[in-house]
């Protein structure tokens, strides 16, 4: 999971991500920091996520997210 | 709607850009974001640079620049013209028609039918439909196919949800009859539940412009723009193209009965290229047959996108060889499309730069 905060981190430093669990609602991520997400979870994890899954609530929070690294064949 | 085109040919594309190239780093600076973040876009959504017109300059002066050239080189002459068919989201006007202006400037005759069609990014595809049904009614006429946008006098400039990615440009694109050519499968779909993804709220009867439309304001996610420019739910977008397109790809192969490993190029409309490239995972095409350069290069110009595609990636070739292509537009409405043909041994395909 640190992992994800990792990435998480270096997108928004701004941003305390430990001290939230929904990033869209608090406003910690729009549209295109999930697309950057995206791409940067593909490279960490050596993973293709799939197009579907690329739904603001897959991101709202380190559980969510660690569920579609999974889904996609990532291991954490 | 499925259907299949038969005798009918494209005999011809010119693209025509402006002259004015805008660097995405450029405009860095116009968005309300901190820089590092907006820069990190260029590579994951292929931001680098766009064409974009004057500001005076409107959508028929790039496609009155465009059929000039062609009727200047004698690529087309004024009486093979059965047909105007302009196709765009931003007309000179609500009136005169773009398609009466280009009639007018030009001096066609009194016979040619002229026509507008207001439409989006599936512009290509549907003016190509409706031109070849009009090609039915005039056996020894070309229809002119214009597809126009200068889409940046619409969109906010502080607007990073839309501005980067917009171009602007026209193409025309000559149609005819050809007996024996071979057949043209179509299949476009629409579904106006979802007409609120992409819109302009101010300028027409419902909402006309006035100084309140155009105040402008943060959309809540740090753009800025009011209710005169274009506005995009690119979460929405997304889902609805990665959901829907590889759909109608897979059933219009299928129409056509032709395998996905047959097409040699797949030439799509280019929104933005992580757009795309999820858009190949999903429908398992390969990355070589897909261009993805024309957003870009140039940015994407609505309607225009796959013509400029066919142009710049082809240009010569397309006079010399013939490639089995699927094309793919989507985008407003909704409005999705996709067409299984063989393209080729045109008379013209080639990319011009006009000062507009």
């Amino acid at each position: 999971m640190e992992s994800i905060y990792d990435i998480l981190a270096e997108l928004r430093p701004e941003n305390d991500f430990h001290a939230s669990t929904d990033f869209i609602g608090d406003g910690m991520l729009d549209s295109f920091d999930i697309v950057e997400l995206v791409t940067a979870l593909e490279e960490k994890f050596d993973i293709l996520i799939d197009a579907l899954d690329i739904l603001p609530e897959n991101f709202a929070n380190t559980d969510a997210i660690a569920g579609v690294v999974r889904k996609n064949g990532g291991s954490l | 709607m499925k259907t299949v085109f038969k005798n009918k040919r494209v005999a011809g594309i010119l693209t025509v850009l402006p002259q004015n190239e805008a660097l995405f780093e450029d405009e860095v600076g116009n968005y309300s974001f901190p820089e590092k973040q907006t820069l990190r876009l260029k590579k994951v959504m292929g931001y680098e640079k766009h064409r974009i017109a004057k500001p005076e300059t409107a959508s028929s002066d790039l496609a009155l620049y465009g059929l000039s050239h062609l009727l200047e080189k004698g690529l087309l002459k004024k009486e093979e013209i059965g047909a105007v068919l302009v196709v765009t989201l931003t007309p000179d006007h609500f009136l005169p028609h773009v398609s009466n202006i280009l009639h007018g400037k030009l001096g066609l005759s009194r016979e040619v039918v002229c026509m507008d069609i207001l439409q989006g990014c599936c512009g290509f595809m549907l003016g190509m439909m409706q031109g070849f049904t009009l090609l039915d009614y005039m056996p020894d006429k070309k229809v002119v196919l214009v597809n126009a946008d200068v889409l940046s006098h619409k969109i906010s400039k502080q607007d990073r949800n839309s501005y980067p990615l917009i171009g602007d440009a026209a193409t025309v694109t000559i149609l005819e009859n050809q007996s024996g050519a071979p057949d043209m499968y179509f299949n476009l779909l629409t579904d106006g539940t979802g007409r609120d993804a992409l819109g302009i709220p101010a300028g027409g009867s419902r909402m006309p412009c006035t100084p309140e439309t155009a105040v402008i304001k943060d959309d809540g996610e740090g753009n800025f723009r009011s209710l005169d420019n274009m506005y995009m739910n690119g979460t929405e977008v997304l889902q609805f193209v990665l959901r829907e397109v590889p759909l109608v790809i897979d059933e219009t192969l299928a129409y056509a009965g032709v395998g996905k490993e047959k097409i040699e190029y797949f030439l799509f409309h280019q929104p933005n290229r992580f757009m795309m490239r999820k858009l190949a995972e999903r429908a398992e095409l390969p990355f070589e047959k897909l261009p993805m350069n024309i957003v870009e290069a140039y940015g994407n110009a609505s309607g225009a996108s796959i013509p400029m595609d066919i142009t710049e990636n082809f240009g010569a070739r397309m006079c010399r060889e013939k490639y089995l292509v699927c094309l793919s537009a989507f985008g407003a409405g909704w409005c999705w499309s996709a067409a299984v043909t063989e393209l080729g041994n045109m008379d013209f395909c080639e990319t011009v730069t006009s000062s507009c």
